[in-house]
């Protein structure tokens, strides 16, 4: 697994990632953030893994984690009717300048989030936003769980295939559903 | 001379400009305003939209300071951080774009004044545009009425791009925000720039004047003749193919000739000769040149590839370059014999010359042309089916095609099927590929996976037969007059404006449902440039094009397409010309009054999806100073800085109440200056929301929710959780949609609000509080 920016070109960092190199480090951050949101983007249903789309991968992780999910673009729907509901939905530049704003005090107005997970958004956007978040959020701590490595994070898996980001993603879940 | 007061020697007298100020409306504050003089203008739309950054890159490497790290507060070398450096480079993509609409303007206006002379008159619509030239006349003060007029305007714009520039050297601004006030001035220039150059070329080269009914033309490449020989022109700088166009008539072979074009050139091209195609914007150009159905490329300028020239040689097609910004390191044969060029050229001792006198391009190409085509005989570098299988065998599955994607397109498993037999992959990346070529460039194998691509999707390729309808130009005062009212009280829902290029992230046809989309609701969906070529390449079901299904006007339901890049100054035109001749605010350089009355009262929307280059920001930017919202697909993330409001916060959303000076919280109308959709189904929803503006009527207001709420269950599955924020009065509320709006209304602790007479200028207010 490679800790080389997917998208080959996209990325000009000077402060990189540190690679989640197995997925009981990210689950230990995620536990010991009080605050974490997740944020989850438009190639959820595009992307399949085991006959499934990556969506239901993630909802299984958000019910299990009890992680609350904001839906970028029209994603609401989608996660609902397959029986879930995000804690809300928004614009990913909304949700992006929200959560790069540290007066603001998070979707239940009781805090700002300490973690922000993102996942499945266009390689570039998610790319972007985070290094907003890098740059004017320097506190705030960002993970994704994509199989994409993102530079910009404070966290990122490397690049993976489609298998080892079910896998990754099924410990994950797991391991909240273990109670561990 | 000898007096008897004294005696001169040697001298000299000149008259630089008489300038003949026939407009007799009094002059507005601010005419040809300084980078500063609407400074604070911007700063209220600023504080109301405020930056979201997003820095592409971590660094700056603009002086030899650098480069700098400027990583989370570090400043560099010369003290700038990464919020100033991002706007700095915002500010330099917007002047680098309104540069290159005023050069281009320039060289139009020079061939032009030397042509027909400084006293010839502008006609951009006879009797119905008495206000020709809004964006000019709003700005400069300057009521233009001849092409020597626009000499002067255009001098104006130049300066202004200088200045702008200039700041971008090291050591020189250094706060954001006024980076960001900068780039709306040079966004604003810009719009001046297109509009002297297309009401230039509308006024001189015949193109339609205002024409709702402007001809449909042939657009897509199976329209395209290849029995003939094929001049194909790249670009948007028209002059050398109207050379074309003129000499092939002039030697009565235009009907034994195509001449097409690429980009916005193709459009002004149609508007000149309605026999003349539209092959399609730029991504097409590789497909088509790799096609072999080009005999010769003349090359103007902007939007055109730089490897074009590599890609013709492989074909045998000979290339002349016709424009000083692009002369592609060919001779400069402009003074030589055309016998002469014309024989290097069809002998292909030279792949291709420089030729700056667009009259002898005119006839070199058309020679060129007719003698290269029999010997040529479609010569192309598409493999067949069977090669493409073998090709496709040689592949490693290393996935840097895809990784070099810009739409990360699942290009691997598309070549291991078709190293199988299977082409259907390949085929379905046909139709949505924007022809950039970067798998190609990637692949250690050397596949030429474009080919591979174009090669499968022929059969889709030899379907491509549709109409668009060329660029009608201006907006007429009459059609202002009869939709002015209806648009500013909301009874037309809004005008939806599809500008700018084919960075599409899923392929055109997402812009053609948008358009159709609106154009269904009674919107005034109004496009140009490649966006006008994208919806006019599908059909309907019953096999009419988007512009055979809706009318051409700016009317409810209209679509229409004014033309090139620079026909977008037609459609800020026309939110102006609302105000100034559907409200009858003064427009003679008053702009901050005229965009006030425009962002609180008009609802019109800008959407590029699939927008990349430099031009594209500029004119972003002319819109947002005039409080228009502009919405990007999701690549548009990489102009790297939002203009966000705070729908939350309610002291984002007061206005003054002109009538009586009380401030009032108008809601998150409009909610955003400058965002990205990352869907076709979220861009839908936003365009709708966007719309809204505080001065709506009742049942304007009711009718736009009525859509923005049909809109978002349709799309989303659920009711919009913000609606509460745009409902002001009980007659807000659609009338079928009562009873659920009541109980979110109550849940939200909702409280009746009065309808303004809304204005963001203190000045505006008739009646001050004591």
């Amino acid at each position: 697994m490679s800790c080389e920016p997917w998208q080959c070109a996209e990325i000009a960092t000077t402060k990189k990632a540190n690679p989640i190199q197995k997925p009981e480090i990210a689950l230990a951050m995620i536990k010991k953030a009080t605050r974490p949101l997740l944020i989850a983007g438009s190639n959820l249903t595009e992307r399949f893994m085991e006959g499934r789309p990556a969506i239901e991968f993630i909802i299984d992780f958000a019910n299990a984690s009890k992680v609350p999910v904001v839906a970028t673009a029209h994603m609401v729907g989608e996660f609902i009717k397959r029986g879930y509901q995000p804690a809300a939905f928004m614009n990913a530049m909304e949700i992006g300048q929200r959560v790069g704003d540290p007066s603001w005090q998070g979707l239940d107005g009781k805090g700002h989030p300490d973690l922000v997970i993102m996942v499945g958004m266009p390689y570039y956007m998610e790319a972007l936003i985070l290094a907003g978040l890098k740059h004017f959020a320097p506190n705030l701590k960002t993970m994704t769980i994509d199989n994409m490595y993102h530079v910009h994070a404070s966290w990122s898996f490397p690049n993976a295939t489609l298998e080892e980001w079910a896998t990754n993603l099924k410990v994950m879940t797991s391991k909240f559903n273990g109670g561990n | 001379m000898k007096t008897n007061y004294g005696q001169i020697k040697n001298l000299e007298l000149s008259i630089g400009k008489i300038i003949n100020d026939s407009w007799t409306e009094p002059m507005g504050p601010t005419p040809m305003p300084s980078m500063t003089t609407l400074r604070d203008w911007d700063m209220k739309l600023l504080s109301k939209y405020k930056p979201f950054y997003m820095p592409d890159c971590d660094s700056c490497c603009l002086c030899t300071f650098g480069k700098c790290d400027l990583t989370a507060g570090k400043r560099g070398a010369c003290g700038l951080d990464i919020a100033a450096q991002s706007s700095r480079i915002v500010m330099i993509a917007c002047a680098i774009g309104a540069a290159c609409h005023t050069a281009h303007s320039r060289h139009l206006l020079h061939h032009l004044l030397e042509k027909y002379g400084r006293r010839y008159p502008l006609d951009v619509g006879g009797l119905n545009v008495k206000v020709e030239a809004p964006v000019s006349r709003l700005v400069t003060g300057i009521k233009p009425e001849t092409l020597g007029d626009l000499d002067d305007i255009l001098t104006y714009t130049e300066e202004q791009i200088t200045q702008i520039l200039a700041v971008a050297h090291t050591g020189q601004e250094s706060n954001p925000l006024d980076f960001e006030s900068k780039a709306f001035h040079v966004g604003m220039v810009d719009h001046v720039g297109m509009e002297v150059g297309d009401i230039a070329q509308i006024s001189t080269f015949g193109f339609p004047k205002a024409d709702p009914e402007a001809p449909l033309v042939k657009m897509g490449i199976a329209s395209v003749d290849r029995t003939k020989p094929v001049v194909l022109c790249i670009g948007h700088n028209v002059v050398p193919s109207i050379a074309i166009i003129d000499y092939a008539k002039e030697k009565k072979v235009d009907e034994n000739i195509e001449v097409v074009g690429l980009c916005c050139t193709a459009h002004d091209m149609t508007r000149y000769y309605n026999r003349a195609r539209i092959v399609g914007p730029i991504s097409w150009e590789l497909r088509f040149v790799r096609a072999g159905l080009a005999d010769v490329v003349v090359l103007d300028e902007q939007c055109i590839r730089t490897d074009i020239s590599d890609e013709a040689a492989k074909v045998d097609a000979p290339v002349i370059a016709a424009s000083e910004k692009n002369c592609v390191g060919f001779k400069n044969r402009t003074n030589d014999p055309a016998d002469e060029i014309v024989a290097d050229l069809v002998s292909r001792k030279v792949p291709g010359v420089l030729i700056l006198d667009p009259e002898k391009v005119g006839e070199v190409a058309v020679r060129v042309a007719q003698q290269v085509a029999p010997i040529r005989k479609r010569k192309n570098v598409l493999p067949s089916i069977e090669e493409i299988q073998q090709i496709a065998k040689t592949c490693t599955q290393c996935k840097s095609c895809q990784r070099n994607c810009p739409q990360d397109y699942a290009i691997p498993p598309a070549i291991k099927a078709a190293a199988k037999g299977d082409m259907s992959l390949l085929t379905e990346l046909y139709e949505v590929c924007i022809g950039c070529g970067r798998c190609e460039e990637a692949c250690p194998q050397g596949i030429m996976i474009h080919s591979l691509i174009v090669k499968a999707g022929e059969k889709s390729m030899e379907c491509e037969n549709n109409l668009c309808r060329s660029g009608r130009g201006a907006v007429s005062d009459v059609e202002i007059r009869s939709v002015g009212g209806p648009i500013v009280l909301g009874e037309i829902p809004g005008i939806i404006a599809i500008v700018g290029c084919s960075n599409y992230p899923k392929g055109s046809k997402d812009v053609y449902d948008i358009a159709r989309e609106f154009a269904s609701r009674r919107y005034i969906v109004a496009v140009s440039g490649c966006a006008a070529m994208a919806i006019g390449s599908y059909r309907n079901s019953e096999g009419q094009t988007i512009y055979e299904e809706f009318p051409g006007g700016f009317e409810a339901g209209g679509v229409l397409n004014t033309g090139s890049c620079v026909s977008n100054a037609h459609i800020a035109g026309a939110a102006i010309k609302v105000a100034n001749i559907f409200a009858k605010r003064p427009l003679r350089g008053n702009y901050e009054e005229i965009a006030d009355y425009i962002h609180n009262r008009l609802g019109a929307v800008g959407l590029a999806w699939g927008a990349y280059s430099q031009k594209a920001a500029s004119i972003a930017a002319g819109f947002w100073r005039l409080g228009i919202p502009v919405l990007v697909g999701p690549h548009g993330a990489k102009y790297r800085r939002m203009l966000l409001g705070r729908k939350e916060d309610p002291s984002n959303w007061e206005v003054l109440d002109a009538r009586s000076g009380d401030t009032v919280n108008v809601g998150p109308a409009p909610e955003h200056l400058f965002n990205v959709a990352e869907t076709k189904e979220e861009c839908i929803v936003a365009l709708a929301k966007l719309c809204i503006r505080p001065n709506d009527t009742w049942k304007g207001r009711a009718g736009k929710l009525s859509h923005y709420i049909d809109l978002h269950k349709r799309y989303f599955g659920v009711m919009p959780p913000d609606v509460h924020l745009f409902v002001r009065t009980q007659a807000d509320i659609p009338i079928t949609m009562k009873d659920e709006l009541k109980k979110i209304l109550e849940a939200n602790n909702w409280n009746e609000t009065i309808i303004p007479d809304p204005t963001l200028l203190p000045r505006m207010v008739r009646k001050i509080k004591e």
